[in-house]
C-alpha cells in the first residue's frame, strides 16, 4: 500500500524542514520526501495549502477504561484522538482498578488493538493502588507494554518513595512522570488561591504548592541522576524552578496543557464547573509565563490532560464537581492561536506536539525521516469552525471551549501508513 | 412591583449596583411599617410558594425569612436536609426540580458549598435567594447590616467600617466588604492572620494585622463569630488568646468614634469575640439588626416575586 501526500507544507523539526514537498508512505513506513515525486500505483492525496507533520503524540490523556466507561472508552477516546490529529496517546493509570499490574496494561493494549485507531502507550502506576507506598513491578509492567510511570492525579506524598521510583526506573529505562502538587497545601482546594478563591469563597490552591512539589522532584532527579517529567505545569513559579534546574543540567522535562495558556482563573468566576481542573486555572501572569516558557523551550510538550467527565460529575455544586476537561479535539486549534500571535512558529508547535513527546517517552515517531513509522498528521491551519457538543467524538462534552470559534483543524490522520481519520 | 429592579435572583452583592442596593433598602424601610401594625400582615404575595432549602443549621436567617414570607401572606415549604431524601442520596438538582414541580415560585437556599445557589439558579425557572453559601456570600445579612447603619447614620458613604474576626471563613464579611465598598465606605478587616487572607484586598478591603488600627475612628465595628465548626485545622492556639488579642471589649471599642455602632451577625460567643460587658452597651445595635432582617427579606421577596405593593 503506497500513499503519496502531494504538495503539502512539510513541517518536521527533527530534520529542520519547513517547505512544500511530497511525502511517500509505503508499508507502514516513510519511504521518501522530495519535490514532485513520481510513484507508480500510489494513492495520491492532494495536500496543497495543508500542513503535513509527524504524527502528534498526546502524552497525557485519561481514557477511563477500565472502570468508568460512562465517561469515555478506549474506542471513543481514540476516535477523539485521531479527529484531533493525534496518532498516539499515553493513557494515565487512574482507571478503576488502576493500571498497577501487567494484566491491566495488557487489557488496555488489547482493547486499543481491537479499536485500531491511534497508538496507545499505557502509563503504569508508580505505586501499588496509587497509594504512594510500595513500588509496582516496573519490569513486569514494561514487559507488558507500559511506556512510562506515574501516579497521576495522586502525587507520591513521600520524597523517599519518589527517590526509590526514580532509581528503580533506571533499570527498565522507563520515564517517570510527576503530578507535582503539595497535598497538604491544596487539600480541599477548588480554584486558584488569589482572585478566584477570594471572589468565589472557595478554598484556594496556592501556586506555591506546585512550585514546592516541582522543586522536590528536580532535587530528586539531581540526586538520582534519573530523568523526571513534570506533568501539566500551571505556574510561573514552577517554570522558574524548571528553568534553573535545566540550566544546572538536571534531567527534567515538562509539559503544559492548552487550557493553561488559553484561560485564566476568571473562567471559574461564575462557578462554571467546566473550568474546574487540577491544577487550577491560574492568573494572567502565570498564563503569560507559560506562553513564554513554551517559546523558550523551558516547557517541552503540549499535552492535553484530556479528562472526560459526564454530566453526573459536572452538573452539580462546584465543590462536588470532578476536576478536568477534555482536550484531544481542541489542542491543535488552541495551540495554533499562539502561532498566530507570534509566540512561536509552526516548527516549534510540531516539536511541542510530536518530536519532544516522542523523545521523552522514548517511542517511535516524532519524525518524518525515511524509515520511520508512517504516522502523519495533516491539518488545515486556516479552517474556521465552531466547537459544539455535536462535533465532539469524545463521549463526554466537558470543555469550557464550547461555543468558541476556532481556527485550524486536523483533516487527515495516518497511523502506520493507514488513514484512520479524514475530513478530505 | 417597584420599577427599576431587574434581577431574577439575589445570589450575591457583587452582581448588584449601588442603585440596586439602595432600591432594596428603601423598599425595606417602607415595608418596616407593616411589622409594627396590630396585625402585621398584608396579602401581597398570596398564592406564592416559597421553599426554604436549608442544608446547614440556621436560627435567625430561616425564621426571619419565614416571618417575612408570612407577613406578605406567601406559603412556605420548610425543607431541611436531614430527614429528607438527601439522606438517600438525592442530588441537589433533583431536589430542586422536584420542589419546583410542586409549584415553588422562589427558593431560599443555604448550603455549605459556595456557589450552590448560583448552580440552582441556572437550572430552575423559580427565583433564588442566597441565604448563605459556604465561605462565599450572605447577601441578605449584609443588606440588613447596611439598613441598620443607614438608619443610624443617615448614609452609607464615607464611613469607616471595621470587621474583626475570621475573615477567611466568613460569608458575612465577604458580602459586607463588597456591599459597603459599593456604597462608598472604607472597610478595614483584622483578626488572626491565619484567617485573614491577603486576597481580601482583591475585594477592596484594607487588611490590618493590628486590631487597634482597624478600630481607630471607626463608624461601625462588626465582630464575627469564631466559627469553630468550619476549620479543618486549628487556626489559632486557644480561645483564651483569641479573646485577649482579637476580642472586642469596652477598651478596644473606645478607639472607635464615640457614636460608633457595635454589630454582630449572630450567633455570638460571648467572652470570645465580644466581651460580656458589651451586652448592654449603648452602641450595641445587634437586636435591631435582627428586626431589620425581616424587613430586608420582605423587600427581596416583594421585588423578586412581584405582586402589587
Amino acid at each position: 500500500m503506497k500513499l503519496l501526500l502531494r504538495g503539502g507544507r512539510i513541517v518536521d523539526p527533527s530534520q529542520g524542514l519547513d517547505q512544500e514537498l511530497d511525502l511517500l508512505l509505503e508499508d507502514g513506513r516513510v519511504q521518501a520526501l522530495g519535490e514532485k515525486l513520481e510513484v507508480q500505483g500510489a494513492k495520491v492525496i492532494n495536500c496543497q495549502g495543508l500542513v503535513v507533520a509527524p504524527g502528534f503524540i498526546d502524552m497525557h490523556v485519561h481514557l477511563r477504561e477500565p472502570g468508568e466507561e460512562w465517561k469515555e472508552t478506549i474506542e471513543t477516546g481514540l476516535e477523539a484522538a485521531v479527529a484531533g490529529g493525534f496518532t498516539a496517546v499515553a493513557c494515565m493509570p487512574n482507571t478503576k482498578p488502576p493500571n498497577d499490574n501487567a494484566e491491566i496494561t495488557r487489557f488496555i493494549l488489547e482493547r486499543a488493538n481491537q479499536v485500531g485507531l491511534a497508538r496507545v502507550y499505557p502509563v503504569a502506576c508508580i505505586t501499588k493502588g496509587q497509594k504512594g507506598e510500595e513500588l509496582t513491578e516496573f519490569g513486569d509492567l514494561k514487559a507488558a507494554g507500559a511506556r512510562a510511570l506515574s501516579d497521576d492525579g495522586r502525587p507520591v506524598p513521600e520524597a523517599v518513595v519518589m527517590r526509590l521510583a526514580l532509581e528503580y526506573a533506571k533499570n527498565f529505562d522507563l520515564p517517570v512522570i510527576s503530578h507535582a502538587e503539595e497535598l497538604s497545601l491544596s487539600e480541599g482546594g477548588q480554584v486558584n488561591e488569589g482572585l478566584a478563591s477570594a471572589t468565589l469563597g472557595l478554598k484556594g490552591i496556592p501556586s506555591q504548592g506546585e512550585a514546592i512539589a516541582i522543586f522536590r522532584e528536580v532535587m530528586l532527579a539531581h540526586l538520582t541522576q534519573s530523568p523526571i517529567h513534570i506533568a501539566h505545569v500551571s505556574t510561573k513559579l514552577g517554570i522558574e524552578i524548571i528553568r534553573s534546574a535545566k540550566a544546572r543540567g538536571i534531567k527534567v522535562t515538562a509539559e503544559t496543557a492548552p487550557h493553561y495558556f488559553t484561560l485564566t482563573e476568571t473562567a471559574t468566576l461564575g462557578y462554571d464547573t467546566r473550568a474546574k481542573v487540577n491544577p487550577p486555572l491560574r492568573s494572567e501572569e502565570d498564563r503569560q509565563a507559560i506562553e513564554e516558557a513554551l517559546a523558550e523551550g523551558v516547557i517541552d510538550v503540549i499535552a492535553t490532560d484530556h479528562a472526560p467527565h459526564s454530566e453526573l460529575e459536572k452538573v452539580c455544586e462546584f465543590e462536588r464537581a470532578a476536576c478536568g476537561l477534555i482536550g484531544l479535539e481542541t489542542a491543535l486549534p488552541l495551540s495554533l492561536r499562539l502561532v498566530e500571535r507570534g509566540t512561536f512558529d509552526l516548527s516549534r508547535l510540531v516539536s511541542l506536539l510530536s518530536t519532544n513527546p516522542a523523545r521523552i517517552l522514548k517511542v517511535p515517531g516524532g519524525t518524518l525521516r525515511p524509515g520511520s513509522p508512517a504516522d502523519v498528521t495533516v491539518f488545515d491551519p486556516e479552517e474556521r469552525w465552531v466547537l459544539t457538543p455535536e462535533v465532539l467524538r469524545s463521549k463526554s462534552k466537558n470543555t469550557p471551549f464550547l461555543g468558541w470559534e476556532l481556527k485550524g483543524r486536523a483533516v487527515l490522520t495516518i497511523v502506520s501508513g493507514r488513514v484512520v481519520f479524514t475530513r478530505l | 412591583m417597584e420599577a427599576g429592579f431587574s434581577h431574577r435572583h439575589l445570589l450575591d452583592l457583587a452582581s448588584l449596583s449601588a442603585e440596586d442596593i439602595d432600591h432594596i433598602l428603601r423598599t425595606a424601610q417602607n415595608l418596616k411599617e407593616i411589622l409594627s401594625r396590630p396585625i402585621p400582615k398584608v396579602p401581597t404575595l398570596r398564592g406564592k410558594l416559597i421553599t426554604h432549602l436549608f442544608f446547614e443549621a440556621s436560627t435567625r436567617t430561616r425564621l426571619s425569612f419565614e416571618k417575612a414570607a408570612k407577613a406578605l401572606s406567601a406559603d412556605v415549604f420548610n425543607f431541611t436536609a436531614r430527614m429528607s431524601s438527601v439522606e438517600k442520596g438525592e442530588t441537589l438538582l433533583d431536589t430542586v426540580l422536584n420542589l419546583e414541580a410542586m409549584g415553588t415560585h422562589l427558593f431560599v437556599i443555604r448550603h455549605p458549598m459556595a456557589g450552590a445557589p448560583h448552580f440552582i439558579a441556572r437550572h430552575t425557572k423559580a427565583r433564588v435567594i442566597n441565604a448563605g453559601d459556604g465561605f462565599h456570600a450572605h447577601p441578605t445579612q449584609a443588606l440588613l447590616d447596611m439598613l441598620t447603619v443607614k438608619e443610624k447614620k443617615g448614609t452609607l458613604s464615607g464611613l469607616k467600617v471595621a470587621i474583626i474576626g475570621d475573615i477567611r471563613h466568613s460569608r458575612v464579611a465577604h458580602s459586607n466588604i463588597v456591599g459597603f465598598r459599593k456604597m462608598g465606605s472604607e472597610v478595614y478587616v483584622s483578626g488572626p492572620a491565619t484567617m485573614l487572607p491577603p486576597e481580601a484586598e482583591a475585594l477592596g478591603a484594607r487588611v490590618c494585622y493590628r486590631v487597634e488600627e482597624a478600630l481607630e475612628e471607626a463608624d461601625v465595628v462588626m465582630a464575627l463569630r469564631v466559627q469553630k465548626e468550619r476549620h479543618g485545622r486549628k487556626l489559632f492556639p486557644s480561645l483564651r488568646e483569641y479573646a485577649q488579642a482579637f476580642g472586642i471589649n469596652a477598651k478596644r471599642l473606645s478607639l472607635a468614634k464615640d457614636d460608633c455602632l457595635l454589630m454582630h451577625p449572630g450567633p455570638i460567643n460571648w467572652g470570645v469575640e465580644l466581651s460580656p460587658e458589651l451586652q448592654h452597651h449603648p452602641q450595641n445595635v445587634i437586636l435591631e439588626q435582627v428586626t431589620n432582617g425581616v424587613a430586608v427579606r420582605m423587600a427581596l421577596l416583594l421585588l423578586l416575586l412581584g405582586g402589587a405593593s
